[in-house]
């Protein structure tokens, strides 16, 4: 059957492969060779080695500054919203009423777009600091804080979700037998609940580590940077190197490719971390 | 007894927990109708007076940022990027499972690598490549979608075919089937709630994109997040009233499309993270 299924390939692999070569294979390659180049346009492209990799750290201050930023942005929402999604998962398996209206509301933020949502946040951050005479662009910690919360209101519906599923899959006789043998609700819950609901952490975290590396419509909507470009995220930063500084094409790629080793070796990381934690239960 | 009081608080910090998540689309809603310099100073307060404008900044929005049309291009580009996936993906995932050699394992763990590529890292030779192939239309976005949405969508599909028994496909092909009449009749039919849930996590990421359609097609064919964007002038200023309007017309689609098939979404959200 492998055989006859074998001559099929043009129509059932060549579209996919054809589009993903296009949109994602070429440009991979082509942007990890270009990141050794000085460039405008593709085609005029001059080999110079690492050079574009110390100039993304040694020209100014943006890349480093924009990757510090980044990451006390990742680790304070990767906490937060993991924490809150995980507590309001708990409530939810008490039988209380209204839940599938809760469940609503908090997933809603979800779906909408990441420019719209920075546009909501950017009003309402303002509408509260115009009554002390600021805005916020005024000082670097309300984009800061303002992105926090805008991240917090996005994911934690979604997060929930995952954990929700997660914790029903519990089955009801491990739990009644813990509390059989005597132990209390803290108990239940640091042996029983967390260990079994470790497939849905291992993906809740990679999705909020990755979501907020990678954060880029929120941040241009919000503040795009602003106070000068003190709470510019790295997706903002490279962006900005490509499109608005002539002549550091190929130092924006630089930074893209470490910006994507940087992902890659903490998802990964992450993954394989609390994988193990998966199977020891 | 106890439990009673715990369950009425829990209640009650759901209900205010709730309250919190509504207000900030409440707030938008309510200065839509506000005019446009009250806005920013007062953002909280109802529109009292002169400063009820009616309709006006909706008006004015739609002019600006030429709503209709983009509406039209965010729901062709997603509609027909979402049936390419399906279709294109699902068969490329089933070859891939039911035909074992290196070339397939080498295509599936590179579908499986570009999940975790940051969009920057390809933004800027991408739209060279879409732009030298002449995919700069809301034709070949589609084919671009396609490259970026294979990841996830071949990677759920894979996962959900090698649970599906050999035996069916067998007696389909016995019967003189032809591997296209197989997939087709036999094996996509019981794909399907992978299916919705693959639609459902590539329509909520495309519909809402902005800087892929923006460095592909943004100049001539803005979607809804890009007629956003634009409504922000050269210098930063933002006529707010218009924003607002325009915020709650790109909310309304969503928030139907949600409530109308929340059973699937959070079905699939949750089913997606599993297989994930």
């Amino acid at each position: 059957m492998e055989k006859t299924v074998k001559r099929w390939f043009p129509l059932f692999v060549m579209p996919t492969l054809a589009a993903f070569v296009i949109a994602f294979a070429v440009p991979f390659i082509m942007g990890v060779l270009l990141s050794f180049t000085e460039f405008r346009t593709v085609t005029d492209a001059n080999f110079v080695g690492f050079s574009n990799y110390i100039r993304a750290f040694t020209d100014d201050r943006l890349f480093i500054d924009s990757l510090i930023f980044t990451l006390k942005f990742a680790v304070i929402s990767v906490i937060g919203i993991n924490v809150i999604a995980f507590a309001l998962a708990l409530l939810f398996t008490r039988d209380l009423p209204g839940t599938n209206f809760f469940r609503t509301v908090f997933f809603m933020p979800n779906l909408i777009g990441g420019i719209v949502l920075g546009y909501i946040w950017q009003v309402i951050i303002n509408g509260f600091l115009y009554q002390f005479g600021y805005s916020i662009t005024s000082d670097p910690t309300y984009g800061f804080w303002g992105l926090v919360i805008l991240m917090h209101w996005q994911m934690i519906g979604y997060m929930m979700i995952i954990y929700i599923a997660g914790i029903q899959n519990i089955s009801g006789e491990i739990l009644e037998a813990a509390r059989v043998d005597g132990a209390g609700p803290f108990t239940v819950l640091f042996r029983v609940i967390i260990p079994s609901v470790m497939p849905s952490v291992t993906i809740c975290l990679f999705l909020t580590i990755t979501n907020s590396f990678k954060l880029f419509d929120q941040n241009l909507a919000l503040t795009a940077g602003a106070p000068s470009n003190r709470t510019q995220m790295v997706a903002l930063d490279i962006y900005n190197t490509f499109y608005s500084r002539t002549g550091y094409e190929g130092v924006g790629q630089a930074k893209a490719v470490i910006f994507f080793i940087i992902v890659a070796v903490i998802a990964l990381a992450q993954l394989s971390l609390t994988r193990r934690k998966e199977v020891e239960s | 007894m106890g439990r009673k009081i715990i369950n009425a608080v829990c209640f009650i910090f759901l209900i205010v927990f709730a309250a919190a998540f509504i207000f900030p689309v409440a707030v938008v809603l309510i200065n839509s109708f506000k005019a446009k310099f009250s806005i920013s100073a007062s953002p909280f307060t109802l529109p009292v007076g002169d400063e009820f404008v009616g309709l006006a900044n909706y008006t004015e929005g739609i002019k600006s940022t030429g709503f209709p049309s983009a509406f039209g291009w965010s729901l062709f580009i997603t509609v027909f990027s979402i049936a390419a996936i399906l279709i294109f993906t699902s068969m490329c995932a089933w070859y891939i499972v039911r035909v074992k050699n290196v070339f397939t394992s080498l295509l599936y763990y590179s579908l499986v690598f570009s999940m975790i590529v940051p969009f920057q890292m390809v933004m800027f030779t991408m739209s060279k490549t879409a732009n030298v192939l002449r995919l700069d239309n809301p034709l070949g976005i589609i084919l671009i979608y396609l490259g970026f949405g294979a990841g996830l969508s071949v990677f759920m599909f894979t996962g959900f075919i090698k649970t599906v028994p050999l035996g069916i496909e067998e007696a389909a092909t016995i019967d003189g089937c032809s591997p296209f009449q197989t997939f087709w009749r036999v094996v996509f039919p019981i794909l399907t709630p992978t299916a919705i849930t693959v639609a459902i996590l590539n329509s909520m990421w495309i519909w809402n994109d902005y800087l892929l359609p923006y460095l592909v097609i943004g100049g001539d064919y803005k979607t809804i997040p890009i007629a956003i964007q634009y409504l922000k002038g050269g210098y930063g200023s933002i006529d707010m009233g218009a924003m607002m309007a325009m915020l709650v017309l790109s909310i309304i689609p969503v928030i139907v499309f949600y409530l109308s098939s929340q059973k699937y979404i959070i079905k699939g959200v949750a089913a997606g993270a599993v297989k994930g």
